[in-house]
């Protein structure tokens, strides 16, 4: 009885398992075999056509999405990336501690939430849905987790490394950028990246930010087109054409995104530190 | 008082730059708060207790905080027990290739974005939830009013179901990771016993890390509550009283996805934009509730553990 309870438990385990994969498995299938069969170059390059006719393609949406990532990396890795440095290097004490938890709060927040406050600021101030709007809104997304990822990277540093610094006569802020800092660059530059690939899959935000547009780039204070924002419109539509165009647009992130996360994980072999909870 | 040297120009000035975090949230909340007042000083308490959502009657939250409440329960009691299991399988059972490779796959449901999540839900989903549940059910049962509705799958249970799928790889992830930190002397006195592997599960490892799990589950309600694009999708997007979650067949509406789908539209200055930002600050409230509950619980049984093993 003990040993069949004993093989029940591993059975049950292992069928948790599979379960979890089934949806996996069946959304890259999905993806893969109805987006493959829509994207071409015209798609990849054209504007949207007429709501309606089955033309068009998701241009200006890879190109929104190529400068809504570049600007908030602009915005959000310095801003991370130094809240990190004082957290390892300077955050043991009440005041880091505070920070350290509520970055972790605000790593969890709904990003919708920070959609709307975003829209409150600056588009309802400005009366404009704009690129700003959304690139502050996914760099406010982006700080906690680069922060955190930061942070845990330089915290692997020996300390025997800054003292051997120190030791040399060379400042703590030298020694934090030059020593520190480049000593633990591959773990940094892998929470950039994930980061990066989380931020350019985020929609909701969007919705209230840039709204979403049919042309191209025009300027920082206008309407702007996004892939997520793309694919949640074509999927609002009753044709099967904007249903084809949906799947080839999620085809174009899911790539772009798992690229990123499996070249990571390839590439850092298993010394990934968890990048969602501080163990 | 030493001189500013420049070692301290970068202490604080990096200072700064961490305490942006608390900056981001202490001004969203009185952002919030500002914006949700017209509508919070018209309706008092009926703002949370009423149905109505128009111009003309008014606006009541209360659907779409029961809509978020029963979809994130659906999610909770549908995802914990199968994360639960993976967690069990992977931080106790399974040989190493398997535990390497179905981490990694764990890791990817993950870093799937929501909105293709949706795309997934509206077109392949939410099919399977119309004719494999909802029509058998419907069939026999329908007559209950739990089971009454539309046939398009367009409901509570799907967004149920779709909000289980994506808070499996956090919940997950993090039971694995304080399993694994509980210390193998733990273990080992179980075994010492003549324990199966089972029971030095449920003996040492599952008593010893509850908490832990406990925190793991709140951190994946606190995903649920604000998870959007792909509720959006399935959810069917009814409101005022019809969006009330009195069946799991039937369209609603939760916190999230009434954003989603009116506040781009509202106009500026009137009492519905206020009611939407009010929906907000609840929304806000909620979630940062939870998240810090779920810190708290986590980071706390992380740290000790971790601490005891070293």
């Amino acid at each position: 009885m003990r040993r069949f309870k004993d093989r029940l438990a591993l059975w049950l385990g292992a069928l948790c398992v599979v379960l979890a994969m089934v949806p996996l498995i069946s959304i890259l299938y999905e993806v893969v075999k109805n987006g493959a069969a829509t994207i071409n170059v015209d798609f990849l390059a054209a504007a949207p056509g007429v709501v309606g006719h089955a033309s068009g393609g998701i241009g200006p949406a890879i190109q929104g999405t190529l400068i809504l990532v570049g600007l908030t990396i602009v915005i959000g890795v310095p801003l991370g990336v130094l809240s990190g440095i004082y957290l390892s290097e300077f955050g043991d004490n009440p005041v880091g501690r505070v920070i350290r938890f509520l970055n972790d709060v605000l790593a969890e927040f709904p990003s919708v939430v920070i959609g709307v406050v975003v829209f409150t600021l600056i588009v309802l101030t400005f009366r404009s849905f704009s690129v700003i709007a959304g690139a502050l809104a996914l760099s406010i997304i982006m700080l906690p987790i680069i922060t955190r990822s930061t942070e845990e990277s330089l915290k692997l540093v020996p300390n025997s490394i800054r003292d051997a610094s120190m030791a040399l006569g060379i400042r703590r802020w030298r020694t934090t950028l030059s020593v520190v800092l480049t000593t633990a660059k591959s773990g940094v530059i892998t929470g950039i990246l994930l980061a990066v690939a989380r931020v350019a899959g985020e929609s909701a935000p969007l919705v209230f930010t840039i709204l979403g547009s049919q042309y191209f780039f025009s300027g920082l204070n206008s309407p702007m087109d996004a892939i997520p924002l793309r694919i949640y419109r074509l999927a609002l539509l009753p044709y099967p054409y904007a249903q084809a165009q949906g799947w080839g647009a999620a085809l174009v992130l899911i790539l772009m995104v798992l690229v990123v996360n499996i070249g990571v994980r390839l590439a850092t072999k298993g010394r990934l530190y968890s990048t969602r909870s501080r163990a | 008082m030493k001189h500013p040297s420049s070692d301290g120009v970068f202490r604080y000035g990096s200072l700064v730059f961490a305490l942006s975090v608390i900056g981001i949230i202490g001004l969203s909340m009185l952002v919030l708060v500002r914006g949700a007042l017209p509508a919070l000083t018209k309706f008092g308490f009926s703002f949370l207790s009423g149905t109505n959502w128009d111009a003309a009657a008014g606006f009541g939250a209360l659907p779409y905080i029961l809509g978020t409440l029963v979809t994130a329960s659906i999610a909770i009691i549908i995802g914990v027990p199968i994360s639960l299991g993976i967690a069990i399988f992977l931080a106790e059972m399974a040989p190493d290739a398997i535990r390497v490779v179905v981490s990694n796959i764990v890791e990817l449901l993950a870093a799937v974005p929501s909105i293709i999540y949706g795309l997934w839900g509206l077109y392949v989903l939410r099919i399977f939830v119309a004719d494999y549940i909802q029509n058998p059910i419907q069939g026999s049962f329908g007559f209950l009013p739990i089971f009454s509705g539309t046939s398009f799958g367009l409901n509570f249970l799907t967004a149920g179901l779709i909000l289980a799928i994506m808070i499996i790889p956090t919940i997950a992830s993090i039971s694995r990771e304080v399993m694994v930190s509980v210390p193998n002397s733990q273990r080992e006195a179980a075994y010492s016993v003549g324990a199966t592997r089972w029971e030095v599960v449920r003996m040492s490892v599952l008593s010893y890390s509850r908490s832990g799990i406990f925190g793991a589950a709140v951190l994946g309600l606190g995903r649920a509550i604000g998870e959007t694009m792909a509720v959006t999708l399935v959810i069917g997007g009814a409101t005022g009283a019809s969006a009330l979650p009195t069946s799991l067949f039937k369209p609603g509406q939760t916190m999230s996805t009434i954003l989603v789908n009116q506040l781009s539209e509202a106009d500026s200055g009137s009492l519905q934009l206020a009611a939407l930002l009010g929906v907000g600050l609840v929304l806000f409230a909620i979630a940062f509730a939870i998240n810090v509950v779920a810190q708290l619980l986590v980071s706390r049984v992380l740290k000790v553990q971790v601490g005891a093993v070293e």
